[in-house]
């Protein structure tokens, strides 16, 4: 449960202030995140369907609940 | 608490397959592969007991006649119960499963992720006996973007004297609201006449797919707030609350929160701590206004002229839970430690939300497909009525490991996949699907079937013997887990918990 433990740490950011550096570290992550943008779209461009349209199309489920 | 989400399912490389036997051989092959040792000596499932169910009852005193038309039960399709006291089975052309009672919000990621991971070992064991160059696939998402959808149902266990108004107003408000944060993402939209120029990308699969804002129905006409009057357990004393709205979340995050905020909101209209005095001039007009709105501001029409914006309203509603559990503490939203991460972790979404969506694109489903999606479309310099972006938006759903782009897009978790996998075969300690996972884990042989609120046994010569289980909060390893130690026959397990 140590991600949990992470989570209570980055104390909440608010709209009424306070909180820069819980701000700091959401876009601190942001970041890390676009950084990893580029591969995580090297290796969509070799698990996406081949095929996209037909895939797509064939997609079809009956209505549930 | 509990989770029901109904899989969109498909067989690739067959021409004629059919959902109903595709979801069959699905289950079939999970509990034949030994997967939750659901199954007793005899070899076949154990069965879900259909005695008490009454989805047709209506929470509403005045049912309107125009409504009075029941749901269908489907006794016939496979259903089986499981050693962590969830429910196996085909509903409505696709496979479902129900998580077990749940008496907080990570158990209930932590059971939910246990439910995908029964998926993933399903469609493996179905592989297993499909024909060559067949392959089972299982989507957890909500629509097949061309107007058929299919629900990830919430359910909750209220207070029976609390009046049904003051549920709808209260849980209306929430609903609509909280799709900042609990939405899924959609390319384009599946309203009639709707083109992927008016609506390229929206906040959530399920929106659109309601029309109507209290009732009965959850195929067709589907309500903001659903009235099914089904309690599961004593229904002196509870209802719950059948809440079909939500979209099926990929993020650990969104579905904690989706749960978690939920809870939060009905404790609060239960104790009589939620401003009930505003309400939307069109609830249903709001709830497919918020899901086009990627800006989270467009201005909501509320009854007397005013306008607020969804934004606003979480905002709202955090801080009243803020007081109200400053006030009254948090043993009714799952205790103090998962209370306080409610808490946070919405602040946090929210002010990500407000200030830079892409920084919440670790926890919010919506906004980590609209990331791939805008990095893709700049890579190949595409448009939205690309059919690349449609598949990707699919396959971020796609439950296969190697090929689920949520898998892959950073999203934080909750739950270790260690933990995960421990509860596909081990029920939550602390409700009553503990007795319910246990008994069918040490006397499977002798069960007979089974379902939320009770099990029956054949003991040998006797009558079969019922055993109700009318009280969620009974059944727990503190109430039963020593007895059940103790038990080394059914016998002895019926006769302790009758003396």
């Amino acid at each position: 449960m140590a991600e949990r433990e992470q989570i209570k740490k980055s104390a909440p950011p608010r709209k009424d202030g306070g909180g820069e550096g819980g701000q700091a570290q959401v876009s601190a992550k942001g970041d890390e995140l676009k950084a990893e943008l580029d591969d995580l779209l090297d290796e969509i461009d070799e698990v996406l369907e081949t095929n996209a349209e037909d895939f797509v199309k064939s997609y079809i489920q009956k209505g549930g609940q | 608490m509990g989770i029901e989400t109904e899989y969109g399912i498909m067989i690739r490389g067959s021409a004629d397959w059919n959902p109903v036997s595709a979801s069959s051989l699905l289950i079939n092959a999970y509990l034949g592969a030994g997967g939750s040792g659901a199954v007793n000596d005899r070899s076949t499932a154990i069965a879900w007991d259909f005695v008490d169910e009454t989805p047709g009852a209506d929470a509403r005193e005045y049912l309107p006649p125009e409504f009075a038309m029941p749901p269908e039960v489907e006794t016939h399709l496979v259903n089986a119960v499981l050693t962590n006291g969830a429910r196996y089975y085909v509903d409505h052309a696709h496979p479902e499963i129900s998580t077990p009672e749940c008496a907080d919000a990570l158990s209930i990621v932590r059971w939910d992720r246990a439910a995908e991971l029964i998926g993933v070992q399903s469609m493996a064991a179905a592989n297993e006996v499909l024909p060559e160059g067949q392959e089972m696939i299982l989507y957890k998402d909500n629509s097949d973007r061309k107007g058929n959808a299919y629900g990830t149902h919430e359910n909750y266990l209220l207070d029976r004297n609390l009046p049904f108004g003051q549920i709808v107003t209260g849980a209306t408000w929430h609903f609509v609201s909280r799709q900042i944060f609990t939405g899924s993402g959609k390319v384009g939209s599946e309203l009639p006449g709707v083109s992927i120029r008016d609506i390229p990308y929206q906040l959530t699969q399920r929106a659109e797919h309601f029309e109507e804002e209290v009732g009965l129905e959850t195929t067709l006409k589907r309500p903001i707030v659903n009235t099914r009057d089904e309690p599961h357990a004593d229904s002196q004393r509870y209802r719950r609350l059948h809440v079909i709205v939500g979209d099926a979340n990929m993020s650990q995050t969104a579905t904690f929160l989706k749960v978690g905020t939920s809870q939060m909101v009905f404790a609060m209209i239960e104790d009589g701590a939620m401003d009930l005095e505003r309400e939307f001039e069109d609830p249903v007009t709001a709830l497919h206004r918020v899901s086009h709105d990627l800006t989270l501001r467009a201005p909501l029409q509320l009854h007397g002229g005013n306008t607020i914006t969804a934004l606003e309203i979480q905002y709202d509603l955090l801080e009243q839970a803020e007081k109200y559990t400053a006030q009254r503490g948090f043993d009714n939203v799952g205790g103090e430690e998962v209370g306080k991460q409610i808490l946070s972790t919405w602040g946090e979404v929210l002010a990500g939300l407000e200030s830079d969506p892409e920084s919440v694109a670790h926890m919010v489903d919506w906004v980590a497909k609209r990331r791939i999606l805008n990095g893709f479309r700049e890579r190949h310099d595409c448009q939205w009525d690309d059919s690349r972006l449609r598949a990707l938006d699919l396959q971020y759903h796609d439950m296969r490991p190697t090929k689920c782009l949520a898998n892959k897009a950073g999203l934080q978790k909750l739950v270790s996949d260690e933990d995960a996998a421990w509860a596909m075969t081990n029920p939550p300690e602390d409700t009553r699907a503990y007795f319910r996972g246990r008994c069918l884990e040490k006397f499977g042989e002798h069960v007979v079937a089974a379902n939320w609120d009770s099990i029956v046994f054949d003991v040998g010569d006797d009558p079969l013997r019922r055993v109700p289980m009318m009280e969620p909060t009974r059944g727990t390893a503190a109430h039963v887990g020593t007895l059940l130690d103790e038990s080394d026959s059914v016998a002895q397990l019926l006769e302790k918990l009758g003396g």
